[in-house]
């Protein structure tokens, strides 16, 4: 599959699993210590400039993440979608949780935890939908993660 | 339409979510089997396989046929196409994510290595 990591293909692969009715699993290892990987996370000058893969062709407006216990995010991009939550736990450079809020009381709580180990991070990213029916629509209407567009691309192949 | 695939995702996901049933495709994707032997395989009595089977039977990830006494089983004629292709796309997603993290990463670790080395001197 093309998810190899280009440093190191074959160990820094991207491994995508629903684990459960309620769960997405997504993981990912970095040739970094923890801190460092979870500075590219929390600090929004970084964040932003991974979180929308270029090659998608959208653009992020505005990128406001106030990273600490209690406090939101918000991510506008182009065509007028936003995204946004609130942070639930921050504990650098191990553990971050954020809630998805712009899908009302179906969104999805995202724990993503950095595990380093002899110098390498696995990230960890684990979404828990509020019941199996959240994570069906969200995959059924292609509203998983923020490109909605290749979902629906996706939609009208599944259909054809 | 948009509901018929949802139903279907159900089913096939509610299919997947037994990991006994996972490992029952991927005995299938190497071969077609017999219930029997399939009971046997993961040390199941014939009427559990059964139920298993069912499932995905039911989920469309598995045909049946008999032939005389034996029902053997293979992979159905969806496979798992859509299930597939959702995860793909979905990963797809993370891993140019995880590429670009990766690159800002590794211009981190530089720099911390070139303000260490000018710390040191």
């Amino acid at each position: 599959m093309a998810a190899n990591g280009k440093s190191d293909p074959g160990t820094n692969r991207t491994t995508v699993e629903r684990k459960s009715d309620r769960e997405l699993v997504v993981t990912r290892t970095f040739n970094a210590p923890a801190r460092i990987v979870f500075d590219a996370w929390t600090k929004p000058e970084l964040f932003r400039r991974w979180w929308v893969p270029k090659s998608f062709g959208l653009t992020l407006v505005s990128c406001e993440l106030d990273v600490r216990v209690g406090g939101t995010y918000r991510l506008v991009f182009g065509q007028g979608a936003a995204f946004f939550g609130r942070y639930i736990d921050v504990t650098p450079p191990s553990r971050l949780v954020w809630t998805n809020d712009e899908g009302g009381d179906d969104g999805a709580v995202t724990t993503v935890t950095f595990e380093e180990r002899d110098g390498k991070t696995l990230v960890v990213v684990h979404d828990l939908y509020p019941s199996k029916e959240a994570l069906d629509d969200a995959i059924a209407s292609g509203s998983t993660g923020a490109f909605s567009e290749q979902f629906e691309e996706l939609d009208a192949l599944l259909v054809s | 339409m948009v509901q018929y695939i949802t139903a279907r995702l159900d089913a096939s996901f509610a299919a997947l979510s037994d990991a006994t049933r996972r490992g029952i495709l991927e005995q299938l994707g190497r071969a077609d089997t017999s219930i029997t032997e399939l009971a046997n395989k993961f040390h199941m009595t014939l009427t559990g396989m059964k139920k298993h089977v069912g499932v995905l039977e039911q989920a469309g990830l598995v045909a049946t046929e008999k032939i005389g006494r034996v029902r053997t089983c293979k992979l159905g004629p969806r496979r798992l196409a859509e299930e597939t292709a959702w995860i793909a796309a979905y990963r797809l997603l993370w891993a140019s994510r995880f590429d670009e993290l990766d690159q800002i990463v590794e211009e981190l670790k530089q720099k911390e290595k070139s303000d260490g080395r000018k710390r040191k001197k």
